[in-house]
């Protein structure tokens, strides 16, 4: 088949039917590659790109890489946290101003951050259970053109001054607008049932588990320091694509230390007075980027001379109760990550890459200090004792969002890629395929994570 | 696609104007698009050999309206002078003088093309002096002819028949509009080797072809060129490019590879890439390049180097690991670009001139290598070109460098991509370590 997609499944032709769907089998959903935009700090190179303009950019690189122009992808599904309501179909729409076929199906989906790696789950079950042969999943968000609503009040006047007929009708409508109504509401990080942000939620948790500022700095650096040596290596040769002038994440310092990291000033926890320790250092800034990943059946890989890099293997969503503070806002996964382990018969020592999603250094750290406590994984996890701990040196080894930068729904794709690559690279250890770990945190007391496999 | 003043002078007022006070009247060039028919009107062809016959009734096969006598008062489209058998100097007047009538007959964008032998493979000195010959009068020929049209020579070596495939393709190749601007050069076919396309309209139909340096101007349109050709394209740039090679890559239906072809590993990885995604690999076109100018008293280790390594360096070491690779035996193409700067110099360019030249020198030395696997290597010179690089030059001196050429004008990143997509063609598999300029004929250099 040519990749071009000139033949093979064309426009209009149909997969040759195999059996019923009851009978059949489950089959592997892999990873051919990704492409993502260079992550930029909100307010920089992308202030004037809309989501839908960074998602078909991120797509066309893709398209590009992997010459799937006019391919008929079985299904697109991306999404954004911060969207437009202009934007009701914005993965299709940018499906629609790339070079894809127009044939191609696509759908939004929004599930905070884990939105991207929700994205290839999802996708990939389709591929595993013979729905779909080919997918691309992804994500984008700007902070920089976020949508600003009007106020409930002025929106509510609109509404009704719609609904009325004459002009009495009208002028009395109008005339219950206020000064006030006319202030816009614009999005915030902060959690709509405890009212507070994301950081002072997280600035919390890093106290309750007693995370060192030193710890958290240190995080910071390597993250740092390994995103810019990847860079050097040209690790994202192949996984991305400049865009807007920008040719590398933005928010990155290569020429960051440890000790210029500890001289910032605690911006979450202010309440914790000196006990304070997350700062902008070891906090994701507000980024705009976009992020896409190839899927694929294997035969759909092998029919259009593809890489193959890794298969999906498994996937796992949780949610704590935050609002009665049961547990931190972003603790998700210290609880996702169990269970997914324990169905798939694997302990954190069955794993060479760890990739843990830095909203703050604290986030990871907490979640890492729960695994290795002996009281949660008992009265929590229902173990005999603390679940486990990990080899650092396994953990983000090619650098994560808090030196790249955090877009959002756009993470998912750029670890789901990047770890793909990696396993690939790696192949096999001691006689098993290399495999690794991503668990993102979402706002809503959400977690979702997944299991990847080299081939 | 014309700059400003050509447009100027090729209409109304500014032509009057223009003519009066003699000022330069660059021709509207004729170019070639898919289903343009050959040339512009009949064909003359002077000469009273076997070749000439012969290459008379290929032109006929072709449905070209080939004369073998000038019709008074007919607009001719080209007039190819067969001159495969001269033994002195004398022999040159009468086919010549012959052509001479029929030069105001040439209609706009006409062509002129000689067919000699090569001076170097004679031990008679008439002879030799006759072949030379050829070369001082079709270059001074150019020089004289008006309105777009151009004067070129195929040179054929000893025992290789006028009709061979690349003397036929380098004939259509001169005859048609993809050889615009090349004006006053010759062209070599060492051997009868090479095919004729089944399909004029998709010579490279079933070829996979990597062009470095793909994400803009020569190389975006070397990528267009190859792609109407009929190849499969992997278009190479550097990371930092790639969200315009990405656009030319889905505009061509071609894959994107961003490599540094810099770096140690770059041609594997271009074989690897298009193997893996392609199949095969058949051509590949140097077209990545770098200028850093300063005059040499200022020059420093970084302008040096850098433009030494990416300009000839990295192509040295690209074609080391294509020749040491089991797939790129099939006849293979390499078409590298070097420049008119690397054979008659350009003030502050000594680094860039010198890895230009060492273009030349490396597809000279290489062609043998290449030859073993019936394969070719060739380089062309790009004189000034219309591209963002050169439209960053002051206005003054890009005027002096646009108009001094037969042509009178700069020539479009297309001429070369049209002369590098002929050169990579199974049908020019006879040009082996030659050096084509595209340059319109410049004033200055050889």
């Amino acid at each position: 088949m040519s990749i071009n997609g000139q033949s093979g499944t064309g426009p209009h032709e149909f997969a040759s039917p195999t059996t019923s769907g009851a009978a059949r089998p489950v089959r592997r959903a892999v990873i051919v590659g990704g492409n993502r935009i260079p992550f930029a700090r909100s307010g920089g190179a992308y202030t004037k790109s809309s989501n839908q303009d960074m998602l078909t950019a991120a797509l066309d690189g893709l398209i590009a890489r992997f010459g799937l122009q006019d391919e008929r992808i079985g299904e697109v599904a991306a999404g954004a946290v911060l969207k437009h309501s202009r934007d009701f179909n914005l993965t299709r729409e940018a499906v629609l101003g790339s070079a894809l076929s127009a044939e191609t199906p696509a759908y939004d989906l929004q599930q905070a951050c884990a939105t991207g790696l929700e994205t290839v789950l999802g996708l990939a079950n389709k591929i595993k259970l013979g729905q779909i042969d080919s997918a691309i999943a992804g994500g984008v968000d700007s902070a920089s053109d976020a949508p600003i609503a009007v106020s409930e009040g002025l929106r509510e006047i609109l509404l009704d001054l719609n609904r009325v007929k004459t002009l009495p009708q009208r002028l009395q409508v109008l005339s219950r607008l206020r000064p006030r109504d006319l202030a816009p509401d614009a999005p915030s990080t902060g959690e709509p049932r405890t009212g507070l942000s994301m950081g002072e939620h997280q600035a919390l948790t890093t106290a309750q588990w007693n995370i060192s500022r030193e710890a958290q700095d240190e995080l910071a650096f390597n993250s740092h320091r390994n995103l810019s040596a990847a860079y050097d290596a040209g690790f994202f040769d192949d996984l991305l694509t400049p865009y807007r002038g920008l040719a590398k994440d933005s928010n990155l310092r290569a020429d960051t230390t440890l000790e210029k990291l500890a001289t910032l000033k605690p911006v979450f926890g202010k309440s914790l007075g000196a006990e304070a320790t997350m700062t902008a250092g070891n906090s994701t800034p507000l980024t705009d980027g976009a992020s896409t990943v190839l899927l694929a059946s294997e035969d759909w890989a092998d029919a259009h001379d593809l890489p193959k890099l890794a298969t999906v293997v498994d996937g796992e969503a949780a949610a704590v109760d935050f609002v009665h503070g049961k547990d931190g806002l972003l603790m998700a996964p210290a609880f996702a990550v169990p269970r997914l382990l324990a169905r798939n018969g694997l302990t954190l020592d069955d794993f060479d890459f760890f990739e843990i999603h830095e909203a703050f250094a604290g986030t990871v750290l907490s979640t890492l200090a729960a695994w290795e406590d002996d009281e949660f994984g008992r009265t929590r996890l229902g173990l005999e004792g603390a679940f486990g701990s990990i080899d650092r040196t396994k953990l983000n080894v090619n650098g994560s969002s808090l030196a790249a930068g955090h877009p959002f729904a756009a993470t998912g794709g750029r670890i789901v890629a990047s770890l793909a690559k990696m396993l690939q690279a790696k192949g096999t250890v001691e006689g098993r395929p290399a495999r690794g770990l991503v668990s993102i945190c979402a706002a809503g007391g959400q977690g979702v994570v997944a299991i990847l496999e080299a081939l | 696609m014309t700059d400003k003043y050509t447009t100027l002078v090729n209409q109304g007022v500014g032509k009057n104007i223009a003519k009066r006070l003699g000022l330069p009247q660059p021709a509207v060039l004729r170019r070639f698009k898919p289903g343009q028919p050959l040339v512009t009107g009949p064909v003359l062809v002077q000469g009273n050999t076997a070749g000439a016959d012969e290459l008379a009734a290929k032109l006929l096969s072709w449905d070209l309206d080939v004369r073998r006598h000038a019709v008074p008062r007919e607009k001719l489209g080209a007039i190819i002078l067969v001159l495969d058998e001269l033994t002195r100097p004398e022999d040159l007047e009468k086919p010549v003088l012959s052509a001479a009538a029929s030069l105001r007959d040439l209609g706009p964008s006409a062509r002129v093309i000689s067919i000699s032998r090569p001076a170097a493979e004679t031990a008679s000195p008439a002879q030799s002096a006759a072949r030379q010959g050829v070369d001082g009068f079709l270059r001074s020929l150019a020089k004289e002819l008006r309105a777009g049209a151009t004067a070129n020579g195929i040179v054929l070596a000893e025992g290789v028949q006028s009709t061979s495939p690349s003397a036929l393709a380098a004939l259509r190749f001169f005859l048609s509009g993809r050889s615009a601007f090349v004006d006053g050069q010759f062209l070599t076919v060492a051997t009868e080797q090479g095919h004729l396309p089944p399909d004029f309209e998709k010579p490279l139909a079933g070829k996979v072809a990597v062009v470095t340096g793909a994400a803009r101007g020569i190389g975006a349109a070397i990528a267009r060129t190859l792609h109407r050709d009929g190849a499969t394209l992997v278009l190479v740039d550097i990371p930092a490019s790639g969200d315009h090679l990405a656009a030319v890559a889905n505009e061509v239906r071609g894959t994107a590879l961003q490599l540094d072809i810099s770096s140690a590993d770059a041609g594997q990885r271009i074989i690897d890439h298009a193997v893996q995604r392609h199949g095969r690999l058949d051509i590949v076109i140097h077209n990545a390049g770098i200028t850093r100018d300063k005059l040499l008293a200022n020059m420093d280790h970084g302008r040096w180097t850098s433009v030494l390594n990416i300009n000839i360096a990295a192509q040295l070491r690209i074609n080391e690991a294509l020749l040491a690779s089991e797939h790129f035996r099939n006849s293979p193409r390499i078409v590298s670009v070097a420049s008119t700067s690397g054979i008659a110099g350009n003030r502050g360019q000594t680094n860039y001139a010198a890895s230009k030249g060492g273009v030349m020198g490396m597809v000279r030395a290489s062609a043998p290598l290449l030859a073993a696997n019936g394969g070719t290597i060739n380089a062309v010179a790009p004189g000034f070109i219309e591209t963002d690089m050169t439209a960053r030059i002051p206005f003054a001196v890009r005027e002096v460098g646009r108009r001094l050429n037969s042509l009178q004008q700069g020539g479009q990143p297309s001429d070369v991509a049209e002369a590098i997509a002929f050169l990579a063609s199974d049908a020019a598999g006879g040009i082996n370590g030659d050096v084509l300029r595209i340059c319109g004929q410049n004033l200055v250099g050889a």
